[in-house]
């Protein structure tokens, strides 16, 4: 295949992975990577690298506007950063260690648990009960504003949190990807922290966690322009593109359809990953 | 009471420049990107690729150095790398500036917290830790 027949390709899938990651919430790296390796062949380790790049874009594209508008809690971000920064960087290291059929098992794994985590209906926890020493004592008890007011609210389990934020990094350095499902799982579930504040936190968060992972990605040579360059480009305009269609449609009926879709691309890397194929 | 409206606005103040920091870091790395996207079709658009097997070796735009020696020969693949690690660089020196805010809040404890965010991710970038 030729340079520019290979650029227009994946310029034009990772347009489509970008606007489908931002309609679903699950962000384009779940949806590059099965397209550059299942279709196009691409070797995990590239389609990983072109990735986290791209990652990085849209997860600081969107921290932009969210930043601005007082809600994401830069307290809470920058403390669990120190979690995923370091485990990001160790999930980097290992990746190269272990047998690419096994990444792309594990990588099935956590798509069908995104889908699974897009379907759930979501439950607030959030209260303002006492929130318990540590939270206190790292202030990451906050408020956000909303069409009826400042609420506040209070953070709970906070070494549970910090804990499956570690986790998160790891996935997120170990596969090239935001991981955010893990993320809002460890602010919504376990801190209990409301959905507006932790899903623009974690995305706040996704740029460094990224950055960290990227340095050894790109020291190690994984980081090909070749492949980042039409990757981070077409994610980028895809996402900005989803997310102006998001303000004027509800997509939730379109959930289901995205969700088999996610699921069949999970079975076909976790069955090429066990038969060896990738 | 004073205080706490001082407090809210210097926050404010904080989050526009944090989040045009952002935006504009993102703007600018893929402007970089693209020129070197456009310049490297014109150069190797013909040639045909193959990424089938990841081979460590056969990557050359690695370090920062190498990347800078590359921009001086104007090849298109050094200069969509250096939009690249600019890109990496947008959220590091938001942490930076974070830690600048909290610095004219006084709230030295995440001072502390944002050198420890920072020295992390220097020590990654220290290129001791590929195997």
């Amino acid at each position: 295949m030729t340079v520019f027949l290979f650029t227009i390709i994946v310029l034009l899938g990772a347009f489509l992975a970008g606007l489908l990651g931002s309609l679903t919430g699950l962000g384009g790296g779940v949806i590059i990577i099965p397209l550059l390796t299942l279709v196009l062949g691409v070797d995990i380790h590239y389609a990983i690298g072109a990735s986290i790049v791209s990652v990085i874009a849209t997860s600081s594209g969107s921290a932009a506007a969210y930043v601005k508008e007082g809600i994401t809690n830069i307290r809470i971000g920058m403390f669990l950063e120190i979690a995923t920064t370091i485990s990001a960087i160790l999930g980097a290291i290992i990746t190269i260690y272990i047998n690419p059929g096994y990444i792309a098992v594990l990588f099935g794994l956590i798509l069908l648990f995104s889908a699974v985590m897009m379907l759930r209906k979501k439950v607030e926890h959030t209260d303002n009960d006492d929130s318990g020493k540590l939270a206190r004592y790292f202030k990451l008890n906050g408020s956000y504003p909303t069409e009826q007011g400042t609420v506040s609210y209070s953070v709970h389990n906070v070494v549970g949190g910090f804990v499956m934020m570690f986790f998160a990094g790891i996935v997120s350095g170990l596969l090239g990807i935001g991981s955010g499902a893990l993320k809002v799982l460890a602010m919504d579930n376990i801190m209990r922290i409301p959905f507006k504040v932790s899903t623009t936190t974690s995305n706040f968060m996704m740029g460094v966690t990224a950055a960290a992972s990227a340095v050894v990605y790109l020291h190690r040579g994984q980081i090909d322009p070749g492949i980042a360059m039409p990757v981070c480009v077409g994610v980028l305009i895809g996402a900005t593109v989803g997310s102006k269609v998001l303000i004027r449609s509800k997509p939730e009926k379109l959930k289901l359809l995205f969700a088999v879709v996610v699921a069949f691309l999970a079975c076909q890397m976790i069955y090429n990953g066990l038969t060896g194929k990738l | 009471m004073k205080k706490d409206i001082k407090q809210l606005v210097g926050d404010k103040d904080i989050q526009l420049i944090l989040g045009t920091l952002l935006r504009m870091g993102v703007l600018l790395s893929m402007a970089v990107v693209l020129i070197g996207g456009i310049l490297y079709m014109y150069s190797d658009g013909k040639a045909s690729v193959d990424y089938t097997v990841f081979v460590a070796e056969h990557a050359d735009l690695t370090s920062i150095s190498a990347i800078i020696s590359g921009l001086m020969s104007g090849s298109g693949k050094a200069i969509i790398q250096f939009g690249i690690v600019l890109l990496i660089f947008t959220p590091i020196s938001r942490v930076l500036l974070s830690v600048f805010s909290f610095l004219l809040e006084r709230d030295y404890m995440y001072v502390l917290i944002g050198l420890i965010v920072l020295s992390i991710i220097l020590f990654s970038l220290s290129n001791k830790l590929v195997g």
